[in-house]
């Protein structure tokens, strides 16, 4: 192995790699594909979905849908061996061996009815001749290495016993207890909060630095990419855009797709003040929210949140899955009745309100995903005119409304009798907000209204809620775990954990000089806190 | 998990209780008098009354069920009304051939169909899979005695290989108890085969997407490996669902096998009573039968458990 690394021979070699659906389409989804990893060596392939990233580190595994895809020209050498051409069998041996793989989602990457150690074993047992015992110590070994705790017992635990993060440390220990010569991590951070992030992509860094892996780090993120990558290759649409040196990408990218790209990631620095001077629309005071039968079972999901929202503000509420934000969104929403306390909007509190037709019209939500808000079998007039039909407009006006409300957000009229599957994501999510504002609510709730959108669009949408906030003056409770996000929009902040408010108040206090220890212990896990992506250099001055 | 199993037997009560009143009422509503049945055709009215009289058929109704339910407590089934036989000895008698034929069925059909389902979702749109799906639809419409028939035609009749029909109990030696078994079994066996090996196929193919299917992939397990290992354990749950209705069905489908085999069983004892009216028997069994259901139920869902760590109880 060692006189290998000294070599000057890249560990992964992918040459002019082209890869098309079967049968073959138009053009090829992957096209003439070449870049270099070496021994010890981060190459972060960054791009949006749809620029075949993933796919080409699937057929770096020989793991691609056999009936749906395949490589039409060009070489993936690894350590000089062309994967593309060896047999099945010897692709077996390969993986796990030399080259293994780290996916993005650790919840679902682990088979949910063995144990955890049963399958980090089942690395050693089909490829090793160890014995049994021998196993089990290299495999709590392995363990002790990604700092997983007490790992007797989690030798012994299920998937669903574990957190995310320690799932995601599993999929590691699987991945690299045979210490292969090249790690493929797909996405693997994007699926968990910020701070297990940091633990995760600490430790990736750590373990290739002691064993020397190449490692290609598939990965949307740019705040990722300046953390960790050596190198940086660029994809969009099947294409190789651009490759360079970290440094040289972010602060001097050459292609235009690049320079779109990057700058599209927000800063970390705050850009909006708070209203003060503008009336309340919503006063949450002393809000808690109980599941399950007191005693025991009992679960506070949310506890004594009291905060404000005024006229044409942004309200960001940030925390980290599980804190209680959606909770609190959904006692607002009143989607949930909240145990305690009181919800004032416009004057009025809801919280009691036994009639929620009045309320209804008043709050509207955005969800996360724009795949699935949207009725499929629904034109999009039909989704935007039904709210307004439902509160007594005649049809005829409800579809002019309509029609004017889709302007509002960048979409011409004409796209009133297309259904959701015609559009993309992004306009999707465009509909999505559509369909809340053409209500005319006083509040609109967005749940991570734009965690699931690519970078270039999450900047579009983010650039429309603003938009939509100076012409029509909403107020907006912004729900996200992003602060980077946040810290674009917002102009007030409440952080939460485990249910309850840690911190509030105007962005950039809670940003620049934070109180509590979580929300600095927030922002240090945020990638690259330090780096405006928009100007292509350093923050000037640092957050 | 002790207080889940209590719990469910508990439940059961009621449940029992609710089939027992249900098949009292709906015996006494159908045509037919067991007092008949046994006089014969000969009798005079004045003998039918008498003998309705000693059976206690001509007291009022609730109070026929009245005794019969306290008599049920107090573990009495009641005897035939026809052959003055204890009900439960007239079932006990008739419970191993169930039994045997009932289990050998269940054992070849889960042997038979797992093994074809996992096939033919491993071939998903090719001949094998297609064949084994085709098959499946015949398995399924065929009806089971013509597949007996056909069975015992070329296997006992022109092959001479099993006795074409008949019952030995274990008793008796394993060679003869099992060669008699043979051909009921696979007869009875066809329509679940052709159930567990289609639910098999769907859920190891839905399966088959998950993330950790291509994780164990990645680790460079064998595709047999992936699809025994990881695929077939997470697609368990509703296969067990479908052989537990499997074997509740098996009941029904116990009373024509037997007899066209002419084993000795309680399918044919179903069959005789109900013939003969003699409703102590038929209410007997039936109240076997749902208490046999009760516990299929209960297994089922204990399996779950054991196949699915999420599930606890």
């Amino acid at each position: 192995m060692t006189n290998q690394a000294e070599t000057d021979l890249p560990v992964l070699s992918v040459r002019n790699v082209t890869i098309d659906t079967i049968p073959g389409g138009a053009k090829p989804i992957v096209r003439d594909i070449s870049f270099d990893v070496r021994a010890g060596e981060t190459v972060c392939v960054v791009g949006e979905s749809g620029s075949g990233k993933s796919v080409t580190s699937m057929a770096m595994m020989g793991l691609l849908p056999k009936d749906a895809l395949r490589v039409t020209g060009g070489q993936i050498l690894l350590d000089g061996e062309d994967v593309l051409s060896v047999s099945e069998g010897r692709m077996r041996a390969l993986r796990a061996s030399k080259v293994s793989m780290v996916f993005q989602e650790p919840m679902t990457a682990l088979n949910p009815v063995k144990t955890v150690g049963e399958q980090v074993d089942e690395v050693l047992r089909i490829h090793t001749k160890d014995s049994r015992a021998e196993r089990r110590r290299k495999v709590l070994s392995m363990m002790e290495r990604v700092h997983l705790p007490d790992v007797e017992r989690i030798y012994r635990s299920y998937p669903h016993q574990l957190s995310g993060g320690q799932r995601q440390r599993i999929v590691i220990a699987m991945a690299l207890i045979l210490r292969p010569r090249l790690l493929l991590a797909d996405e693997p951070t994007t699926a968990l909060d910020v701070t297990t992030q940091k633990q995760i992509l600490k430790l990736i860094k750590e373990l290739q630095e002691e064993e020397g892996t190449a490692v290609v780090f598939v990965t949307h993120d740019f705040g990722v990419v300046s953390e960790i990558a050596d190198r940086i290759v660029v994809m969009n649409r099947g294409d190789l855009v651009e490759t360079g040196d970290c440094r040289q990408i972010l602060s001097a990218p050459r292609q235009d797709y690049t320079r779109m790209l990057v700058s599209s990631v927000p800063s970390m620095q705050p850009r909006c003040a708070p209203l003060t001077d503008q009336p309340k629309v919503l006063e949450v005071v002393g809000l808690s929210k109980r599941y399950g039968k007191p005693g025991k079972s009992e679960v506070l999901a949310a506890s004594d949140i009291t905060f404000t929202v005024r006229k044409g503000e942004i309200t960001g509420i940030i925390g980290e899955s599980g804190s209680g934000k959606s909770t609190v969104a959904r006692c607002v929403m009143r989607l949930t009745d909240p145990t305690e306390g009181a919800v004032v909007l416009q004057g009025q509190d809801i919280a009691p309100v036994r009639n929620l037709r009045a309320v209804r019209q008043k709050v509207q939500y955005i969800f996360q995903d724009p795949y699935r808000s949207l009725n499929p079998r629904r034109t999009i007039a039909q989704s935007l005119m039904e709210g307004l039909v439902n509160y007594g407009m005649p049809e005829r006006e409800a579809r002019e409304k309509a029609a004017r409300t889709l302007e509002l957000v960048n979409l011409p009229a004409a796209v009133m009798e297309r259904y959701p599957h015609q559009f993309s994501g992004g306009q999707r999510q465009r509909i999505a907000i559509a369909r809340a504002i053409v209500m005319e609510p006083d509040l609109l709730i967005a749940d991570e209204a734009v965690s699931a959108l690519d970078v270039s669009v999450q900047a579009q949408v983010l650039a429309l809620f603003e938009d939509i906030r100076e012409r029509t003056g909403i107020s907006v409770l912004f729900i996200t775990h992003d602060l980077r996000v946040a810290a674009q929009i917002c102009n007030a902040l409440v952080v939460m954990q485990k249910g309850c408010i840690v911190e509030q108040g105007a962005t950039r206090d809670v940003l620049t000089n934070p109180s509590h220890p979580y929300t600095r212990a927030l922002i240090d896990a945020a990638p690259a806190p330090d780096w405006d992506f928009q100007n292509f250099r350093p923050l000037p001055l640092a957050v | 998990m002790l207080s889940f199993i209590i719990k469910r037997i508990l439940s059961a009560i009621p449940v029992l209780f609710m089939v027992a009143i249900l098949v009292f009422l709906v015996l006494r509503l159908a045509p037919g008098d067991p007092a008949v049945m046994i006089a014969g055709p000969n009798a005079t009215p004045d003998q039918l009354q008498q003998l309705r009289e000693s059976m206690g058929l001509t007291r009022p109704l609730l109070e026929q069920l009245i005794i019969w339910l306290t008599n049920m407590a107090h573990g009495d089934m009641g005897t035939s009304l026809i052959s003055g036989k204890p009900a439960t000895e007239l079932i006990m008698d008739r419970f191993g051939p169930t039994l045997a034929l009932s289990l050998s069925t269940v054992v070849l059909a889960i042997v038979v169909a797992i093994p074809l389902g996992v096939v033919a979702a491993w071939q998903r749109g090719k001949v094998l899979d297609r064949l084994v799906m085709g098959l499946s639809v015949l398995g399924f419409s065929v009806p089971v005695f013509i597949i007996g028939y056909v069975l015992i035609l070329v296997f006992a009749r022109i092959l001479g290989w099993f006795p074409v029909q008949g019952y030995q109990p274990l008793s008796n030696g394993f060679v003869p108890f099992a060669q008699r078994l043979v051909l009921p079994s696979v007869a009875l066996s066809f329509p679940y085969i052709a159930l567990i090996a289609r639910i098999v196929r769907t859920n190891v193919i839905e399966v088959m997407n998950e993330d950790y299917i291509r994780t164990a992939r990645a680790k460079g397990l064998k595709e047999s490996a992936v699809l025994m290992g990881h695929a077939l354990g997470n697609a368990a749950v509703p296969i067990i669902t479908i052989i537990g209705v499997s074997i509740a069905m098996l009941i029904g489908g116990v009373v024509v096998t037997e007899s066209v085999f002419n084993i000795p069983g309680l399918g044919r004892l179903v069959l005789e009573s109900v013939l003969a009216r003699d409703y102590t028997v038929i209410q007997a069994v039936i109240l076997l039968f749902s208490a046999i259901y009760v516990v299929i139920n209960l297994v089922v869902d204990l399996l779950y458990g054991v196949f699915d760590p999420r599930i606890r109880y």
